[in-house]
């Protein structure tokens, strides 16, 4: 399984341990996640499911190119880092 | 008297209470995260704030102690809405937060950055766009003012019958329900856009109300602080008349209104449009007590030399008697008047900007 883990900036806003998760794609690892913590959802993507424009997603270390439906690829290796663009500060 | 003042600002939600000793701090919230509204609903207690968080959008959050603990609430949101490709929305800020009348107990009002307005039936538990002005073909032709997108920063609820209602958009004109929000109309007759092409400067649906209230013991007296000039209506937004020659300036963002003497209002002017500072440096603010045929500027306690404060459109509050006032700057000053504006005192001098304020 994936393993998912996120900026520190967010435990100020809701509980957010690392997790291990399964799923193929970047939007089925965050729906796993989301179930278990549906209040996470609106932090991390717009009313549209869209990754927020001063959120950024790496997958194994590689920034995602699919903001709109998150199609990315992942695999059961790879390590997932959710954390704040610096745009948005 | 009021006895409690919230404060939003850039970095938290700052609560002051007045004891025997004046005026002091009393609690900070949300530390070193944006609060864009704050709304303290007296029908039942209830506190909300209203985040804008930088990197992780919109937040609402309710307290039911005054602010001794918070809960967060689902904010409104627009629904997930298939064939509209990347333009599909998304609720930026919410602007605006009213609660209804007594008559609709548990009934709030939101607007926000896009332009839309949601109704909540239960204490902001849950939120519905109101789709009937969303869906206006108008509201193609509103802009952004001061942010990218358009926006409802100003919802008036009639007390007499809270299917009443009033909002204001920068830039989009001034909407006008007497159904609860069933159906719309735009009224701004009287109202002038200077900043548009001649032919298009009375269009409805491109002026910019900065900043809309209503008398709520006579609700339909309505002022305007429009980005050109003060407009006043005595018949439900109905007709508009321009309240000119006010000086120091007649430009600005916020006003408010005595609760019970609709003809009494308060103004905080800046020089113009594109010079946002305080005439000649001087921070005064200007009350009529005759619906606008004469003005007195009022400057005891505020700074009246090398001012660059600006008092953005929630930065100016009265409180449910009519006699205090709270006036807080983008550059981070608090200041408040117990005699109705007659003087001043400073409560803060190195806050972060100022967005909001609300007596309790």
């Amino acid at each position: 399984m994936a393993r998912i883990s996120f900026t520190e900036n967010l435990q100020r806003h809701l509980d957010v341990a690392p997790l291990e998760v399964p799923g193929d794609t970047v939007g089925a690892v965050l729906a796993a996640v989301f179930a278990g913590n549906p209040r996470l959802r609106s932090y991390l993507l717009d009313d549209q499911g869209r990754v927020r424009r001063h959120v950024a997603i790496f997958v194994d270390a590689e920034q995602i190119a699919d903001r709109r439906h998150l199609s990315d690829p992942v695999s059961a290796a790879s390590d997932i880092f959710v954390v704040q663009a610096l745009t948005g500060g | 008297m009021a006895n409690r003042l919230y404060v939003a600002t850039r970095k938290g939600l700052l609560t002051f209470a007045r004891n025997a000793g004046g005026w002091r701090l009393a609690g900070t919230d949300f530390i070193g995260q944006p609060v864009s509204m704050v709304l303290a609903d007296r029908r039942d207690g209830g506190l909300y704030a209203a985040l804008h968080l930088g990197h992780f959008g919109p937040k609402l959050w309710r307290s039911t102690d005054a602010g001794q603990s918070w809960q967060e609430l689902v904010a409104p949101a627009f629904a997930a809405s298939e064939g509209e490709g990347e333009q599909g929305p998304s609720v930026e800020m919410l602007w605006s937060l009213e609660a209804a009348g007594a008559d609709q107990p548990g009934m709030l009002w939101a607007g926000t950055i896009p332009g839309a307005l949601f109704r909540s039936p239960d204490r902001g538990a849950s939120w519905t766009l109101v789709d009937s002005l969303w869906q206006r073909p108008e509201r193609a032709q509103w802009f952004g003012g001061g942010y990218d997108q358009p926006g409802i920063h100003s919802i008036c609820v009639d007390p007499r019958d809270s299917a009443r209602l009033h909002v204001a958009v920068s830039c989009g004109g001034v909407w006008c329900s007497e159904d609860g929000g069933a159906s719309w109309a735009c009224r701004t007759q009287g109202m002038r856009a200077a900043y548009m092409p001649p032919e298009l400067q009375e269009t409805p649906e491109i002026q910019d109300p900065h900043r809309l209230v209503a008398c709520p013991a006579a609700p339909d007296t309505l002022w305007v602080q429009h980005h050109n000039g003060i407009f006043l209506s005595t018949d439900g937004a109905a007709h508009w008349q321009e309240i000119s020659d006010v000086e120091p300036s007649s430009f600005g963002f916020a006003v408010v209104v005595h609760p019970s003497e609709p003809g009494t209002a308060w103004f905080v002017p800046a020089v113009k449009d594109e010079c946002r500072v305080p005439v000649e440096q001087r921070l005064v603010v200007t009350r009529t007590r005759d619906g606008g045929q004469s003005f007195e500027r009022l400057s005891r306690g505020l700074p009246q030399a090398e001012c660059f404060d600006l008092v953005y459109r929630h930065g100016l509050e009265i409180d449910e008697h009519g006699q205090c006032l709270a006036l807080g700057s983008t550059t981070g000053h608090l200041w408040l008047s117990e005699d109705q504006g007659d003087s001043w005192q400073a409560l803060a001098g190195h806050l972060p900007p100022i967005h909001a304020l609300r007596f309790a």
